[in-house]
């Protein structure tokens, strides 16, 4: 039998020889940081500090906006500088909170927890939320509101998603390798949630030191399997990871939870682990910095709020001048006109490619070949998707399941006439919900 | 403004196929079927296939100049088109019928619906077809004269088993491809060798093909004049324009389903068309009209067979 996959997908060139052999290196931030305060899905955070305050390493400095929501904590010791609007990756002016750090990161006390066994489950969801925890593999759910499902019991997978399909990407692989004793701690965590669920660790096989070193640590962990999947973008999707792993299937209108699943990658569980544990907010994480336009492609733990810049200067800056900086990996990262940009809680790499390749294209008639249909992931027929968006036929667009694009990017990838798929399907399920939305609220 | 970078939606990357290189593979499949054409008509062969094709893409550069559009010719569409058309035609016609049709399928069948990729007909067979009202005498004449002796005299295998029964006809000499017929219909080998490099390279998959060919099989196997004759359906499958229809022009992207089981569908209509059109129709022939008359029926196919997306069975359950 096969290796555990799903239906369509593509197989981009991988990327990540530049920076899989880089160890984890820290990097400490030097002047100022800065905190959006919508690093999440959700209401925004609120500010409880003010201009001019000083604060700790560790100290909250914006509480939650509701329940779906997250707290932010700064990630140095200094002042408050300013609280005004900044730019974010994906292009948004959003209200920030800036702190000049005085490079001594005084903290705060953290309550560190000896035996997390004696915690009850609202106590764990509880330091989860406070603690900030958000999916950090990029779209920033918080983790305490994916952790409180309405039937807990029915919870049988807890699926950790190792997949790291993106190309170039490689925190998760390198946190994989140097901290698994984190990642395996923070899976039992989250399983004590979860009476009747068992762990999976989903790694796509283009990682064998991964599954072989996650594989001997587990060995004892009755309740925690590796399972090993086929390399594939975007084998770490949602939906195609539980697929790949249980053989359950879901679509937009259900959850996860609603087919007994909870999935959270590297990077949240082992943010849960530092939170339950050691009491220690998300203040912290791993991202990549690579691309053929850096010097020394790295994988850095940094604070979070450090901008951009400070990152490639870490990785000895440019070799050559890049066309293109990718906030993320390339099949679904933000594209930055600039580096003056703060990293955030879902940061997961930042990529700096040395030719724009899709600027050379130039786009051609669709020939109808289908390419995108192989390739797409959830069975949909993107170009025919695509057209009905670009000519605004919302009817058609609900018809044909367009809402029920994942926005992998596969169609695009695949398109041999290098047209713009994914896009015009983007906007259009945009426009679809907030005309459902529209329609509810009357 | 130097210090930007560049700003895209996402993927960043893109495949390495493209247009021109999948028109390209096709060209390069069509070879053997051309070459084995040229072998076996001679000369003139290769003239008619350069005269399509010239006339083809200068039909396209000039229709894109009158009606002021960017210059298309480099996706190659227009050479497979020419190449297709020429490929189509018996080797005795005078050249001019063949630069008239070029100009058919090229200004009339393709570019006038919009161009690569707006065409509801395959434009080479949307051409054959229009000779072959046309031009009917030139279309269906299959003399040929190779340095003044008669190579092939008369009918093509499918007009002889239908004059004379089964027994008319060698098969082997069908597959190799010395029997009369237009200049790539002949070889069924030489089709397949074509068929296997596109199946290998991706460009197309069996499930227009196998339809088709499956369809037509058991509809020659119980309706056709031999009944429940293995030999004759083996005879039927090898003659006329069925290889190359099912492999190179039915297969055609821009007028065939994209929807996986629509191209089943759409296989069979063909398949079932041709069956009829043969058994019954006032001709032996029937490749042409079938695949065209299917590509009407797209829209249609494609209306009903848009694939249920992934997870939305449960969610059917879920809802009883």
């Amino acid at each position: 039998m096969g290796l555990k996959s799903f239906i369509g997908g593509v197989h981009p060139y991988e990327g990540k020889e530049l920076a899989e052999n880089a160890p984890i290196k820290e990097v400490l931030p030097k002047g100022e940081l800065i905190y959006p305060v919508s690093q999440h899905i959700g209401a925004p955070a609120t500010p409880i500090v003010a201009v001019g305050d000083t604060v700790l390493k560790g100290q909250k400095i914006a509480e939650a906006g509701g329940f779906v929501s997250s707290p932010i904590y700064s990630s140095v010791s200094g002042t408050v500088k300013a609280i005004e609007k900044r730019r974010v990756a994906v292009g948004d002016m959003v209200n920030s909170i800036i702190i000049e750090s005085d490079g001594e990161f005084k903290e705060v006390e953290y309550e560190v927890v000896d035996d997390v066994k004696t915690l009850t489950k609202e106590q764990i969801i509880n330091k989860v939320k406070e603690a900030g925890v958000v999916g950090m593999g990029g779209a920033g759910f918080p983790t305490h509101v994916k952790l409180s499902p309405k039937e807990p019991d029915k919870i049988e997978f807890v699926i950790a998603n190792c997949a790291e399909c993106e190309p170039y990407l490689t925190a998760d692989y390198r946190r994989m390798l140097e901290n698994p004793e984190e990642l395996i701690a923070g899976m039992n965590i989250i399983l004590q949630l979860f009476d009747n669920a068992k762990g999976i660790l989903g790694i796509e096989n283009n990682k064998p030191e991964a599954i072989a070193k996650l594989k001997e640590l587990t060995k004892d962990e009755p309740r925690i399997e590796v399972c090993e999947l086929l390399t594939k973008y975007p084998q770490g999707g949602e939906r195609q990871l539980i697929h790949a792993t249980t053989g359950r299937d879901i679509n937009s209108k259900m959850l996860p939870a609603d087919a007994g699943c909870i999935v959270d990658n590297v990077e949240t569980i082992i943010a849960v682990y530092n939170a339950v544990k050691n009491g220690i907010p998300v203040m912290k994480r791993v991202s990549t910095v690579t691309g053929d336009a850096i010097t020394n492609p790295s994988n850095f733990l940094y604070s979070i709020g450090t901008p951009y810049q400070e990152l490639i200067d870490a990785a000895g800056g440019f070799k050559v001048q890049p066309e293109k900086i990718i906030s993320g990996g390339p099949m679904m990262g933000f594209a930055m006109f600039s580096l003056d940009i703060p990293t955030t809680k879902t940061s997961s790499s930042i990529l700096c490619l040395a030719k724009d390749e899709v600027a050379m294209y130039e786009p051609m008639a669709c020939i109808n070949c289908g390419r995108c249909v192989e390739a797409c992931p959830e069975q949909l027929i993107p170009s025919r998707l695509a057209k009905f968006g670009n000519n605004g036929l919302m009817k058609e667009f609900e018809e044909w399941n367009g809402l029920e694009c994942i926005e992998c990017g596969s169609c695009t990838f695949a398109c041999p006439s290098r047209r713009q798929v994914a896009q015009p399907i983007k906007t259009m399920k945009k426009l679809v919900l907030a005309e459902k939305r529209k329609q509810a609220s009357k | 403004m130097s210090d930007l970078y560049h700003v895209s939606s996402s993927p960043h990357v893109r495949a390495k196929d493209s247009t021109s290189r999948i028109m390209a593979y096709v060209i390069a499949a069509l070879l053997p079927a051309s070459l084995f054409g040229i072998y076996n008509f001679g000369f003139k062969a290769l003239l008619l296939i350069l005269i399509t094709i010239a006339t083809c893409v200068a039909t396209e550069w000039i229709f894109d100049k009158i009606v002021h559009k960017k210059n298309t010719i480099g996706d190659l569409s227009a050479v497979v088109t020419g190449l297709l058309l020429a490929l189509n035609l018996p080797v005795s016609l005078p050249w001019w019928e063949a630069v008239i049709g070029g100009v058919f399928a090229i200004a009339i069948v393709k570019c006038l619906f919009g161009g690569l990729g707006q065409n509801f007909m395959n434009p080479a067979l949307g051409a054959r077809c229009f000779l072959l009202i046309a031009f009917a005498a030139d279309m269906t004449n299959f003399n040929v004269t190779k340095n003044g002796v008669d190579v092939y005299t008369g009918a093509t295998p499918l007009a002889l088993i239908r004059e004379n029964g089964l027994s008319a006809v060698n098969v082997r000499d069908m597959l190799v491809g010395n029997v009369a017929g237009t200049i790539g219909e002949t070889s069924v080998i030489a089709i397949l060798l074509g068929a296997i490099i596109l199946i290998l390279l991706g460009v197309i998959d069996l499930k227009i093909p196998g339809a088709y060919i499956i369809t037509f099989a058991l509809f020659m196997f119980f309706f056709g004049a031999s009944r429940f004759d293995f030999n004759y359906v083996v005879a039927q499958l090898c003659g006329g324009g069925l290889m190359l229809g099912a492999f190179f022009m039915a297969t055609d992207y821009v007028t065939s389903p994209i929807t996986p089981s629509g191209k089943i569908i759409f296989g069979i209509c063909c398949g079932l068309l041709t069956g009829i059109f043969r058994c019954f129709g006032a001709n032996a022939e029937g490749v042409s009209f079938s695949i065209i008359l299917s590509n009407i029926l797209v829209p249609l196919i494609e209306k009903y067979t848009v694939p249920r997306a992934f997870g939305q069975v449960k969610e059917a359950k879920k809802n009883e």
